[in-house]
């Protein structure tokens, strides 16, 4: 293959990884832009949603593509139950303290994690994909199911994005964030918000992990790449910052998955989390933010 | 009695006892013990930092890592003899906790603990991107000549348990006279300062920022001092040591024992190793262990376990 199409292979990859990284890491991102907490179990969230969806497709039966709707709908659901419980049972209990917190999801990654070992076992457990087509190229031929995980992530980002900016909830989630204290003042539960949000930030992660659970394969030990990814993305993109994340996403997505194409994975990886690490001492509102409030 | 006398007699008996302990120890729990030692050692140099001084670092396993790599590559590459690995690997976590001090401590609270956490990552992809030297997850075994050294007149044998146990013991006890000097002096008291109020400490003139240089290039050295004594003792070297668990581990001993008191960490390794032990002779998923102590200790048992004996009975504990 010439170098033209090969870039067009590669870039096509790196849409669908950056498409997946632009939910997991919204909700990453939401969480700490309206909780002001690191969720470090963020990426077992998106583990639990891949296994979820393999124990609904296996449960649900008949055609592959009925298991993959109703995964996509009840695995989301169910990751975002157990989020909302993990915060109403510890994180609230110790007051969102950023050391408190960080300790605790560490707690929370080993426990979900260790338990997801014990009863989904050690192997990796594949999920058909829902439907079978490929698109030809002129140079080669593309599996369509993969072209439909991009599209169906920004299908999902738009919905989030309306919740955020059109509704009365994203109003309330916004006054949160944007003052805690004034929001509490004008009669806002803070607590139930709090609770929904990092819900939300979960069932984001866990959509993302369905999209790509029939690309990719269930396995308890998947998180820890997207969390660090997330981790990464939300920096770059400025702590906080929904615009700044999405935009981070897409390039250290795509960049991602071209660099692993032609270079070796781990010198990328090396040079994208060191590049970070220092992004984040000397630029600590991101490239593209703007200085949080105090 | 005085505290400081009193604090001096408690920890001396402390070494006493772990010195008596090999003597009625069977051989598997002797082991393990010489294990627990070494590891207790990397904890009170995490405690340093984040029990002393209120800095959370969530990667501490670099400096282990930097430790063990620069003395077990000299040894494995260079043959060096063990005393130059040891001090070699030393110096490499010295250096690399004083680099990593210049650009993490530019960065405060939940950015510090993602930045450490970061550089870890890249110490960790190093171990598997050079595999040519290092071997990555497959490691290294260190050559029967780097199993004993010659020093003051005398031949050591690294692998006989009780020279093992003992210099493991005499770590401890180097670790634990440098922790009791520096919590006892201006120094120390200082780092105190800045973990209760920086702001203020700033304000008296105290520049907080050498002064928490200071103490997260004390806590990585002595991280690598227990990371280059566990390579040259237990004789190997792999990736595992430097991920991202090695981070938490610390965390995990100091917080159980009690963050901010000097034996505390010792009684937290201790616990939690043989806690996993045991849990790993019944299940593969041993970490879930971890997982329900570090939530337990955060909801209903922050202070630890000298933290507690502390607050409750012994007022004077540093």
């Amino acid at each position: 293959m010439d170098f033209g199409p090969f870039f067009l292979l590669a870039t096509l990859e790196g849409l669908v990884q950056a498409a997946v990284l632009c939910l997991t890491a919204l909700g990453l991102s939401l969480v700490f832009g309206v909780m002001r907490v690191v969720n470090v179990a963020h990426g077992e969230f998106f583990m639990l949603g891949a296994v979820m969806a393999w124990w609904v497709a296996t449960w649900a039966g008949g055609h592959p593509a009925l298991g993959f709707a109703l995964a996509l709908l009840l695995a989301p659901l169910l990751v975002g139950a157990i989020a909302w419980a993990g915060e109403r049972l510890v994180l609230k209990r110790v007051s969102y303290d950023p050391e408190a917190t960080i300790v605790a999801t560490i707690g929370m990654l080993y426990i979900i994690q260790q338990t997801t070992l014990l009863t989904f076992g050690p192997d990796a457990r594949a999920v058909n994909p829902p439907f079978y087509f490929r698109v030809e190229f002129p140079w080669f031929g593309y599996s369509g199911y993969k072209l439909c995980v991009i599209a169906a992530a920004l299908v999902l980002l738009l919905a989030t994005w309306f919740l955020i900016t059109r509704t009365r909830l994203g109003l309330i989630m916004r006054a949160t964030r944007f003052d805690r204290e004034t929001a509490e003042n004008f009669g806002i539960a803070v607590g139930q918000v709090y609770a929904m949000v990092f819900a939300l930030g979960a069932a984001l992660a866990a959509a993302g992990a369905v999209l790509v659970v029939p690309v990719r394969q269930a396995h308890y030990l998947m998180g820890i790449d997207p969390l660090l990814l997330s981790f990464i993305v939300v920096i770059i993109g400025g702590l906080g910052s929904i615009r700044g994340t999405l935009v981070a996403a897409l390039l250290i997505g795509l960049s991602d998955g071209i660099i692993s194409v032609f270079f070796s994975p781990t010198l990328a990886k090396m040079i994208s989390t060191l590049a970070v690490a220092l992004v984040l001492v000397f630029r600590p509102q991101g490239l593209f933010g703007i200085r949080a409030r105090a | 009695m005085s505290a400081w006398r009193k604090s001096l007699l408690l920890h001396g008996a402390i070494l006493a006892a772990l010195f008596g302990l090999q003597f009625v120890l069977p051989e598997y729990h002797h082991l393990a013990v010489t294990r627990v030692l070494l590891l207790a050692v990397f904890a009170m140099g995490f405690n340093l930092l984040f029990g002393y001084t209120g800095l959370l670092s969530l990667g501490h396993a670099m400096f282990f890592a930097a430790g063990m790599y620069g003395a077990g590559l000299t040894a494995y590459h260079l043959a060096w003899p063990v005393p130059a690995a040891m001090l070699f690997g030393v110096l490499c976590g010295a250096g690399l906790s004083l680099v990593v001090g210049l650009l993490a401590l530019r960065t405060t609270g939940v950015a510090f603990m993602i930045v450490t956490l970061m550089i870890s990552q890249v110490v960790y992809l190093a171990t598997v991107y050079f595999t040519t030297w290092t071997r990555g997850d497959e490691g290294l075994v260190m050559p029967a000549a780097a199993r004993s050294f010659e020093l003051l007149g005398r031949q050591w044998l690294l692998t006989d348990p009780s020279t093992r146990y003992n210099l493991a013991l005499a770590l401890l006890a180097l670790t634990m006279a440098c922790v009791l000097l520096v919590v006892r002096g201006r120094f120390g008291r200082a780092l105190i300062a800045i973990r209760e109020n920086e702001d203020r400490s700033r304000m008296l003139g105290y520049n907080t920022f050498i002064f928490k240089l200071q103490a997260l290039t004390l806590s990585g050295t002595l991280s690598a001092m227990a990371g280059a004594a566990y390579a040259l003792m237990f004789a190997y070297i792999g990736s595992s040591f430097a991920a991202i668990q090695y981070s938490i581990d610390p965390l995990l001993y100091t917080l159980l024992g009690g963050a901010g008191t000097v034996a505390g960490p010792i009684v937290g390794t201790f616990f939690m190793f043989y806690l996993v032990d045991l849990a790993s002779e019944h299940t593969t998923a041993y970490l879930l262990v971890t997982g329900v102590v570090l939530l337990f200790l955060v909801l209903f048992f922050p202070r630890g376990a000298l933290g507690y004996v502390r607050a409750r009975w012994l007022g004077w504990l540093p």
